[in-house]
C-alpha cells in the first residue's frame, strides 16, 4: 500500500480546467461541418396532420429537413417507446418534430423556423393523478407492442402506467392493530431540470464503409453505441463513441438523445459531419428533466415511536417517454420506506406517463424526491407523537440484523451506520426540542432534518473495466470507460491505484476522454458506482500488474515471486531492499546486465460485473437490487421572516457514511455541491405549464427557471462517518449525488417547523408558502382529494394495488364531480 | 466563379494582445467568433441569453458576458479571453503571498500534461502561474470546468479593479455567474486565496 489514501490529492484535469484548455463536445473544429437545427411542437399533446417542407428547403444552404417519417425507429434503454424525432403523434411541448441540416447555424435555425407543421391538438395530461383517470386520454396508444431492452419493467396496456414494482411484507392487520398512532399525508413534486452548464451536443460522421463516428456529452458512451446500433441496425462494431469532458450530467446526460439527432442527421447528407447543439430552450423543454413524483404515505406507529406499519403509494411523473423511468421506480419500491426498520410494509410504485418532458435520473435517482415524502411523513408522524423528530428517526433507524423492503439482511457492511450519523448530526447541530427561536417580532428560526438511504439500482449485470499501460518512465496510464463530467471519480480511481501499486499518485495518468473503441466497456458514469464496480476492475488490473512484476523481478532478481516487495515504484526482494528494481527498468520488460531479456512488457488487466443483483419479484419485491446502501443524516437552519414568508437558510448539514474518506476535499466538494443542488431544487426550481390547453412550459431560460446564486447559499457543516462497505474498494461506499438527497425535506422540515404550517410540495417559494399558509389562491399545483387517500389506504393486499390505483384516479376526478 | 459574399464583413479584433482578422455576419456575437473563428474555446455557450455567465470575457479590463456583445462591437476594444490569462497584459493582481509565482507553488498535484487539446491562444509564459488560476485550484472550485472560464475572468476583473472589495461586492459580483457543481463555498474561498485573505 502506497499511502495515497486519505490525502486531498487534486483533480487530474484542474489545469486543463482553469487554462480552457479543457474540450467539451462543441469545442472542437467546426470547419467542414454541417450544422442541424431542430423545429419542436408547441403543443403537449398534438397528431401531426401535415408538414410542409418546401419553403425550408428553399433557402440556400439548406441541406436537408428530416422528419419523424423517416426515421420511426423506436429507442429508449428500457422500453423502445421513444422515435428520435415525433412521429404522427407529438407527446410534449418541446418534442423535436423537425429538424433543418445546413451549412452554417444560422441558416440550419432559419430552415428549421421555415417548416410548416399542422397540428390537430389533443387533450393531454399533466399530473399522474389525471393520467391514472380511468378515462384519462393515452399518452401512448400501443404500450402493449413495444419492444423490451429490459424485462422486469411492467407496462400496463391501454393506461398511462410505464411501470409498476409493488413490496409486500409482513401482516398489514397486524401492523395497524399495533399502531396507536398514524398519519397519512400526500405529497407533491413537481419535475424540473438538471441543468448542467453545458447544454448538450453531439457530433456525427459516417464514413463511405459505414463506420459511424459519434462525439458527444454523454454519461453512457456505450449505451450510445448500443442504442444506435439496436436502434437502426448498425453493427456494434461499426460505431465509435467518443466522449470528452461533459460539462456536467446529473444523470441527464446517461438518456440517449442528441446522438439519435446528430446520427440521422449526417444519414441524411450521405454522412457528412454534422454538429448539433442544443439550445438552452431546448436543453430544458426538448431534453430529458428530473421526474416529477406524486406519493401517498400513510404510517401507524406506536406510542413510544416505533413504527409498526407503513402503506406507501409512489406515482413517478416520467412524462411522455419511459426512458430510464422504470427502474427509477423500482429503486423508488427497493427504498421505499427510507432508511427505517418496518416490518409490515404495503407498497405500489408506478410510473405514469404524462405530457411533460420526459424525464430521467437527476442526482440520486428519485430518491431526493422519495425522501421528500418519507421525511416530510415522519416529521408529522413526530409531530403527532409530541416526540422530538430526531429521536423518532433514531428509534426507527435501519441498521445490521433488520431487513430491507424488499428483505435483505442489513449488516453494517451493506447499510453503514446511520445511528452514528444521526447521533453526530445532534452534536453539530446543537440540536434542541422545542419551538422556534424568536429572533424579531417577525423572523424566527427553526432547523429541520432529514435521514436518507440509497443503493444504486443498476442491471444486475452491469458491467466495468480497467486497463493498464505503462511509460517508459515507469508512470502509467489508466485507461477505464468512466467519463469525467465533475465528479472527479477517475481521480479516486487513480488515488486508489496508486495506492495499491504503491506508487505515487502523480506517477499514475489518467486517460480522461472515452472513445469505445479503446476503452473498456463501463455500463455508464451514473448511480455513483464507478468507485464500487470501475474500482473493482482497476484492483484487479492491478493485482494482474502485481502478479506480472513479481514474475518478472523473481526471475531478474534470482528470487521466489512471493518474496517480491512492490513499494515506491520499485521491485524488490524483501530479504534484500537494497537491490531494486526501479519502475522505469522493469515495465517495459527487462534487460540484464548481459542483455538478455526476461519477460515482457507489462499490461494491466481488469474486469468486472456486479454480481448477487436480482430482480425484484413481481409479487412482493423480493430481491436484491443494488450492491449496498450509503447513509446520511442532513439538515438545515432557516431565518423566516413571518410576515411575508420570505426566508434565508442560514446552515446546511450533512453526514455521511461514505465508507472511507479517500481524499476529504474532493468528496467534501461532492457532497456540498449535491447539498446545494437539493437546496435549490427544493427553494426554488419547478417546470409550470401554461394553462391554456396548448401545456408549453412557461419556464424555459435561466430568467424563468431559477437557480441558486453566490449569496444565496448557506453556510455548509460537514462530517462524516467511515463503515467500511466490505466489498468496496478500500471500503468507500457511493457518494457523488448522495448530498442532494436529504435537503428538499430538511428544508421543508425546517420551513413547517418554522410557520407551523405543513408543507408537503415543492417548490417552497415563499409565494408558494404563503399560498399554503394563508389559503390564499390556488397553490400551484393540485393536490390530490383526501377521500381518495382514505379509499386507497383502506387496500390491503396485492389486489390492492389495483384498487389503490383506481381510487388514486377516481379521488383525482372526483373534484370534478365524478367517480367511475 | 467567385462569390461576393455581402453578408459578411471582415473585422479586425484585438484579443488576448494581438490583432485579429476575422470575417462575420453583423449578427454574429462576440462568443460564437471567439470560438468558431480564432479557437478560443475557453469561453462556453451556457445559454446565450446572458444568465449564466459562462461565456464571460474581459473587455478593456472589465468583464462582459460575449453572448451579448457583437462581434462588431468589439472593434477597438481590448478583448481577453481564459487562454489570455497570466500572459502579458492578462495577469491577475494578488496580494496572496503564494500567488504569481512559479508552477506548482500552490499548486499540489499540478498535472496539466493530461489535459485533451492544446492551448491556442496566446498562452502564459511558460512557468508563471495567475494567481486567481491557483486560487481555484488550490479551492477545488470548480468541478465539472464548465463554467469555470467565465467565473476565472470576473475573478481576475475583481482583483484588478477591485482588490479591497467587501464581501458584498464580492457576492454582486460574482452574482453574474451560474455554477451548478460546487457549493459556490469553495468559490468563495478562491477569492479570498486570491485576494491574499486567507
Amino acid at each position: 500500500m502506497g499511502g495515497t489514501i486519505g490525502l486531498n490529492v487534486k483533480r487530474k484535469e484542474a489545469w486543463a480546467k482553469v487554462t480552457g484548455q479543457a474540450k467539451y463536445t462543441d469545442d472542437f473544429p467546426t470547419v467542414g461541418h454541417y450544422t442541424a437545427r431542430l423545429l419542436t411542437s408547441p403543443y403537449a399533446h398534438a397528431r401531426i396532420i401535415s408538414i410542409d417542407k418546401t419553403d425550408a428547403l428553399s433557402i440556400k444552404g439548406v441541406k436537408a429537413v428530416i422528419t419523424g417519417e423517416d426515421y420511426p425507429n423506436f429507442c429508449g434503454p428500457l422500453l423502445l417507446d421513444r422515435p428520435a424525432i415525433a412521429n404522427q403523434i407529438a407527446r410534449y411541448a418541446g418534442e423535436p418534430v423537425a429538424m433543418a441540416i445546413a451549412v452554417d447555424e444560422a441558416t440550419a435555425a432559419l430552415a428549421a423556423a421555415a417548416v410548416k407543421v399542422e397540428y390537430e391538438v389533443l387533450p393531454a395530461v399533466f399530473t399522474p393523478q389525471e393520467a391514472m383517470k380511468p378515462a384519462a386520454p393515452l399518452v401512448h396508444e400501443n404500450i402493449g407492442k413495444y419492444g423490451h431492452a429490459a424485462e422486469d419493467i411492467n407496462p400496463r396496456p391501454n393506461s398511462n402506467i410505464s411501470s409498476y414494482f409493488p413490496v409486500r411484507k409482513g401482516n398489514m392487520t397486524e401492523g395497524w392493530s399495533n399502531s396507536q398512532v398514524t398519519i397519512e399525508q400526500e405529497f407533491f413534486l413537481p419535475p424540473s431540470d438538471h441543468l448542467a452548464m453545458e447544454v448538450r451536443a453531439a457530433r456525427a460522421e459516417i464514413s463511405k464503409d459505414g463506420m459511424v463516428t459519434i462525439t458527444t456529452s454523454s454519461q453512457a458512451p456505450f449505451e450510445v453505441r448500443k442504442q444506435i446500433a439496436e436502434c437502426f441496425q448498425v453493427p456494434a462494431g461499426n460505431i465509435r463513441v467518443l466522449v470528452p469532458f461533459v460539462g456536467g450530467g446529473f444523470g441527464g446526460k446517461a438518456p440517449v438523445m442528441q446522438e439519435l439527432l446528430a446520427y440521422i442527421a449526417s444519414r441524411e447528407v450521405a454522412g457528412k459531419p454534422v454538429r448539433l447543439v442544443m439550445d438552452r430552450k431546448e436543453d430544458l423543454t426538448a431534453a430529458p428533466s428530473r421526474a416529477g413524483l406524486s406519493a401517498r404515505i400513510k404510517l401507524g406507529a406506536t406510542k413510544e415511536g416505533l413504527l409498526q406499519a407503513a402503506e406507501l403509494t409512489f406515482w413517478l411523473d416520467n412524462g411522455a417517454y419511459t426512458d430510464i423511468g422504470p427502474y427509477m421506480v423500482k429503486a423508488i419500491a427497493a427504498d421505499c420506506t427510507g432508511p427505517y426498520r418496518v416490518d409490515n410494509l404495503h407498497c405500489d410504485a408506478y410510473g405514469v406517463y404524462t405530457n411533460h418532458t420526459y424525464a430521467t435520473s437527476c442526482r440520486s435517482f428519485s430518491h431526493e424526491s422519495l425522501t421528500f415524502c418519507i421525511e416530510r411523513a415522519m416529521d408529522l408522524l413526530a409531530e403527532k407523537l409530541a416526540m422530538d423528530p430526531l429521536k423518532l428517526r433514531m428509534v426507527n433507524a435501519i441498521t445490521a440484523g433488520h431487513y430491507t423492503p424488499t428483505q435483505v439482511l442489513g449488516t453494517f457492511s451493506n447499510l453503514g451506520n446511520l445511528p452514528a450519523c444521526i447521533s453526530r448530526l445532534q452534536e453539530m447541530t446543537d440540536w434542541q426540542e422545542g419551538p422556534p427561536v424568536q429572533i424579531t417580532a417577525d423572523t424566527v428560526r427553526a432547523k429541520g432534518m432529514a435521514c436518507f438511504w440509497k443503493a444504486a439500482t443498476p442491471p444486475t449485470n452491469a458491467p466495468s473495466g480497467a486497463l493498464i499501460t505503462f511509460n517508459p518512465d515507469g508512470s502509467l496510464n489508466l485507461n477505464t470507460g468512466v467519463v469525467e463530467m465533475g465528479s472527479a471519480s477517475q481521480s479516486h480511481l487513480a488515488q486508489m491505484l496508486a495506492d495499491k501499486l504503491g506508487i505515487s499518485d502523480d506517477q499514475v495518468h489518467v486517460v480522461l476522454e472515452v472513445d469505445t473503441r479503446l476503452n473498456p466497456v463501463h455500463y455508464k458514469t451514473v448511480a455513483s458506482i464507478t468507485s464500487y464496480i470501475a474500482g473493482r476492475a482497476v484492483m484487479r488490473a492491478a493485482e494482474d500488474i502485481l502478479a506480472q512484476l513479481r514474475k518478472m523481478g523473481a526471475e531478474a532478481l534470482s528470487c521466489f515471486p512471493e518474496d517480491i516487495e512492490i513499494k515506491q515504484s520499485r521491485v524488490y526482494a524483501r530479504q534484500n531492499p537494497d537491490i531494486y528494481i526501479e519502475f522505469k527498468d522493469i515495465v517495459m520488460g527487462y534487460k540484464d546486465v548481459f542483455g538478455n531479456s526476461i519477460g515482457e512488457p507489462v499490461v494491466g488487466r481488469g474486469t468486472s460485473m456486479f454480481k448477487g443483483l436480482s430482480n425484484l419479484n413481481p409479487k412482493t419485491g423480493k430481491g436484491q437490487s443494488g450492491p449496498a446502501w450509503t447513509v446520511g443524516a442532513q439538515a438545515v437552519e432557516v431565518e423566516m421572516d413571518l410576515r411575508d414568508y420570505t426566508y434565508r437558510i442560514i446552515h446546511a448539514y450533512s453526514v455521511m457514511d461514505v465508507g472511507n474518506l479517500i481524499n476529504p476535499e474532493g468528496m467534501s466538494g461532492s457532497v456540498r455541491g449535491g447539498m446545494s443542488m437539493g437546496i435549490s431544487m427544493a427553494s426554488r426550481e419547478n417546470f409550470s405549464y401554461a394553462k391554456n390547453g396548448r401545456g408549453e412550459m412557461t419556464t424555459p431560460s435561466l430568467r424563468s427557471y431559477k437557480a441558486l446564486h453566490i449569496g444565496e447559499e448557506p453556510i455548509y457543516e460537514l462530517d462524516f462517518v467511515e463503515t467500511p462497505q466490505l466489498d468496496a474498494p478500500y471500503g468507500m461506499r457511493s457518494m457523488s449525488e448522495h448530498g442532494i438527497i436529504g435537503m428538499p425535506a430538511a428544508l421543508a422540515n425546517a420551513l413547517s417547523k418554522a410557520c407551523g404550517v405543513a408543507f408537503n410540495q415543492l417548490p417552497l417559494k415563499p409565494e408558494d408558502l404563503w399560498r399554503t399558509a394563508t389559503g390564499t389562491g390556488a397553490v400551484a399545483e393540485p393536490m390530490m382529494a383526501p377521500d381518495a387517500a382514505v379509499a386507497g389506504a383502506a387496500a390491503g393486499d396485492a389486489a390492492g394495488a389495483d384498487a389503490s390505483a383506481a381510487a388514486f384516479a377516481a379521488g383525482a376526478g372526483f373534484a370534478e364531480g365524478g367517480i367511475q | 466563379m467567385m462569390e461576393y459574399n455581402e453578408e459578411r464583413c471582415v473585422i479586425e479584433l484585438q484579443v488576448n494582445g494581438l490583432a485579429r482578422q476575422v470575417m462575420v455576419r453583423p449578427a454574429d456575437i462576440l462568443l460564437d467568433v471567439l470560438r468558431q473563428e480564432l479557437g478560443l474555446t475557453g469561453a462556453k455557450p451556457g445559454c446565450k441569453n446572458g444568465d449564466c455567465g459562462a461565456c464571460t470575457v474581459i473587455m478593456d479590463g472589465w468583464p462582459v458576458k460575449s453572448c451579448l456583445v457583437l462581434a462588431v462591437e468589439a472593434v477597438g476594444h481590448q478583448i481577453m479571453t481564459v487562454e489570455g490569462l497570466g500572459a502579458s497584459g492578462g495577469k491577475t493582481s494578488s496580494k496572496s503571498s503564494s500567488a504569481g509565482t512559479s508552477a506548482g507553488s500552490s499548486s499540489g498535484n499540478a498535472d496539466s500534461g493530461t489535459g485533451n487539446g492544446s492551448g491556442n491562444g496566446n498562452g502564459a509564459d511558460s512557468g508563471y502561474i495567475d494567481p486567481v488560476q491557483a486560487a481555484f485550484v488550490q479551492a477545488n472550485a470548480f468541478q465539472c470546468g464548465y463554467c469555470t472560464s467565465g467565473f476565472l475572468m470576473v475573478c481576475h476583473a475583481l482583483a484588478n479593479q477591485k482588490p479591497d472589495a467587501e464581501e458584498y461586492e464580492i457576492e454582486s459580483w460574482l452574482e453574474s455567474n451560474l455554477c451548478r457543481c460546487t457549493s459556490y463555498q469553495e468559490v468563495r474561498q478562491a477569492v479570498d486565496i486570491m485576494l491574499g485573505r486567507s
